[in-house]
């Protein structure tokens, strides 16, 4: 069983203003913003908890809210490494070596695509091109989502390094 | 053939900014058209000028506005097409990082056109940062007075507002597009009715994509005519290449349409010929959808003409010796790549992007995957090759939208140009393709 979820003050403001986007009566328009929020507030996926909040936020059906969350490939229907490390699989960046690249993360992290580390730090995510084909391989870490270009085994090394230290 | 429309200032320091941008000339579409000209003067302008559709398709623009439904009294929409998903593709990525304003430029002007008095634009969810730059981008825009309540001074209201996506290549498909946006699964409707009368919320509804729509400004300031001169025939105006792959200049380059397709590989301007000393095998022109051609066939027709970069040059020959100009993205393989490999990998992305919806690409998806898959890893039949082209065929044509085309594409175009490379797998999984040896199947799920 997961903890109970409730959105913080500040989400529930934002909230207000995101359905004010969609017209009257629309407001399920504000459905896959909110499973973003819900995300980041439930710290990095999306349990029954979170997703029946948001459905009654917008008073629609828990079920209008799993049916979406499942579709879309950004949301976690389970819990997830601290930092999971979006790793583009797709044609593209495969031509300039993300293949080779996607085993050195398994083998320095020590655990397969799709699993998380001991530790709880890190998720290896292959996901689909990521529109940065130009300058592959490359990878993207939640929240924020910035993007790791041109990626060698010595900023891979780095990062991981770094995301270490921060903890 | 240097002209330059979108990327004109993108090595301005500071353009990402309302006031630079504005510097450059930024807005004056706006004041031009709210000053000077009628909405329909705008759809005019707009059809003179030639713009087709930048997004992957090339339907004429100005024909797309006309279709709108002027008859029914429900609001109407412009939506913005920024699910840009394809691969290979990067180019709106790159135009709204480094020039929000053009986009949101032209979607004031557009929406003025197309009466509309709120409109969206659908980024993919994965790009945050971009949806970050956006919203400045258009506070920036409501605090100057281009956005919100008559705007600078005028009759016309506009509300503009960035919708993140969740995750879905399918929401590039623009019906998908519009159930994504009310909040429901990607999956395409039936088409007709279009969404020029039954869109958003079932109203009259126009969906562009972000190249498209930051044309929009240059079109009213200069003249659709001025516009149709650029390019060649019926490819007018420049369009943005996303090229990459096996080349020693990846990135987005504007070209006037008509540049030719060799002169765009090798010349230094843009990609700079291939990366370290390596020949050029095959060229995907038009992302991963689009049929494959190899050297000899993408350099020059069947014919023996010199391919050039425009919708009908690089489509000359039809399916069996051509391609399409699709949505720019440029993929480059070296002698290097293996395209069995190439092929498997884009059918586990059509297979993992498919809605699910319709039985034949659902199903199909996953057997051109799994075969290919059986190819790849050496354990493969010299039949499975009429075998993928038979399933590739069965699902063409066949589907509501047009991701089975773009799945069965890919494939059909391989076996028809590579098909000695996929027999060899079959015969000599050992001594070809090293990568499989390597590399166990990533991430599959």
């Amino acid at each position: 069983m997961s903890e109970e979820f409730e959105f913080s003050i500040k989400a529930k403001s934002n909230i207000a203003e995101i359905i004010k986007r969609y017209p009257e009566g629309r407001q399920k328009s504000a459905l896959l913003p909110l499973l973003h929020l819900a995300q980041e507030e439930n710290g990095g996926w999306l349990s029954v908890s979170a997703m029946d909040k948001v459905a009654a936020e917008l008073e629609i059906l828990p079920i209008e809210v799993y049916e979406v969350a499942s579709f879309y490939s950004m949301y976690h229907l389970k819990k997830m490494g601290k930092y999971v490390l979006e790793v583009c699989r797709t044609g593209p960046c495969c031509n300039v070596g993300a293949e080779e690249l996607i085993h050195y993360m398994e083998e320095k992290l020590g655990v397969a695509c799709g699993e998380t580390t001991a530790d709880g730090l890190f998720t290896i995510k292959p996901v689909e091109c990521l529109a940065a084909c130009g300058s592959g391989p490359v990878l993207q870490i939640g929240p924020d989502y910035h993007y790791r270009e041109h990626l060698t085994k010595e900023k891979i090394d780095l990062m991981i390094a770094e995301l270490k230290a921060k903890g | 053939m240097g002209k330059k429309i979108l990327l004109e200032h993108i090595d301005v320091p500071g353009i990402n900014t309302l006031e630079v941008y504005r510097q450059k000339g930024g807005y004056e579409s706006v004041r031009k058209a709210l000053k000077e000209m009628t909405p329909d003067a705008i759809v005019e302008e707009v059809k003179k000028s030639g713009l087709r559709g930048r997004g992957g398709a090339g339907f004429p623009t100005g024909m797309k506005w006309s279709f709108l439904d002027k008859k029914s009294d429900k609001p109407r929409y412009l939506v913005c097409n920024a699910d840009e998903s394809e691969p290979g593709t990067f180019k709106d990525r790159y135009l709204m990082q480094h020039i929000p304003h053009s986009l949101i430029e032209g979607m004031i002007t557009s929406s003025y056109a197309l009466g509309a008095k709120t409109s969206y634009i659908y980024v993919r969810g994965e790009m945050m940062e971009v949806i970050r730059i956006l919203e400045k981008a258009i506070s920036e825009a409501y605090s100057a007075g281009f956005l919100g309540k008559n705007i600078l001074g005028s009759e016309y209201s506009l509300d503009l507002y960035v919708h993140p996506g969740g995750g879905a290549y399918i929401c590039g498909e623009e019906t998908a597009l519009l159930e994504s946006l009310e909040g429901e699964r990607g999956n395409p409707r039936n088409k007709p009715p279009f969404p020029a009368v039954w869109g958003l919320y079932g109203c009259p509804t126009v969906v562009n994509n972000v190249e498209t729509i930051a044309n929009i400004p240059w079109i009213v300031n200069h003249g659709g005519e001025a516009y149709a001169a650029i390019g060649i025939g019926k490819s007018t105006g420049t369009k943005l290449i996303s090229a990459c792959g096996n080349i020693n200049k990846p990135g987005v380059y504007e070209l006037e349409l008509g540049v030719p397709v060799e002169e765009f590989i090798y010349s230094d301007q843009y990609c700079g010929g291939i990366a370290n000393g390596k020949k050029l095998k095959a060229v995907v022109a038009g992302g991963s959808s689009v049929p494959i051609l190899p050297a000899a066939l993408i350099l020059k027709t069947a014919l023996g003409e010199p391919r050039l970069m425009t919708y009908e040059s690089l489509s000359e020959g039809g399916f069996i010796t051509g391609t399409m100009l699709g949505s720019g993205g440029f993929i480059v393989y070296d002698e290097d790549q293996c395209i069995v490999r190439n092929t498997w990998n884009f059918s586990r992305f059509y297979h993992h992007e498919s809605c699910g919806q319709c039985s034949p690409c659902r199903e199909g998806t996953g057997w051109l995957e799994k075969v290919l898959h059986k190819v790849e890893y050496g354990h493969g039949k010299l039949t499975d090759m009429d075998l993928l082209v038979d399933i590739a065929g069965k699902i063409e044509g066949k589907t509501i939208c047009p991701l089975g085309e773009a799945a069965a594409w890919p494939v059909a175009s391989a076996i028809r140009h590579f098909r000695a490379e996929f027999e060899e797998h079959v015969k000599h999984p050992e001594s070809c393709c090293k990568m499989h040896l390597h590399y166990e199947m990533i991430g599959n799920h």
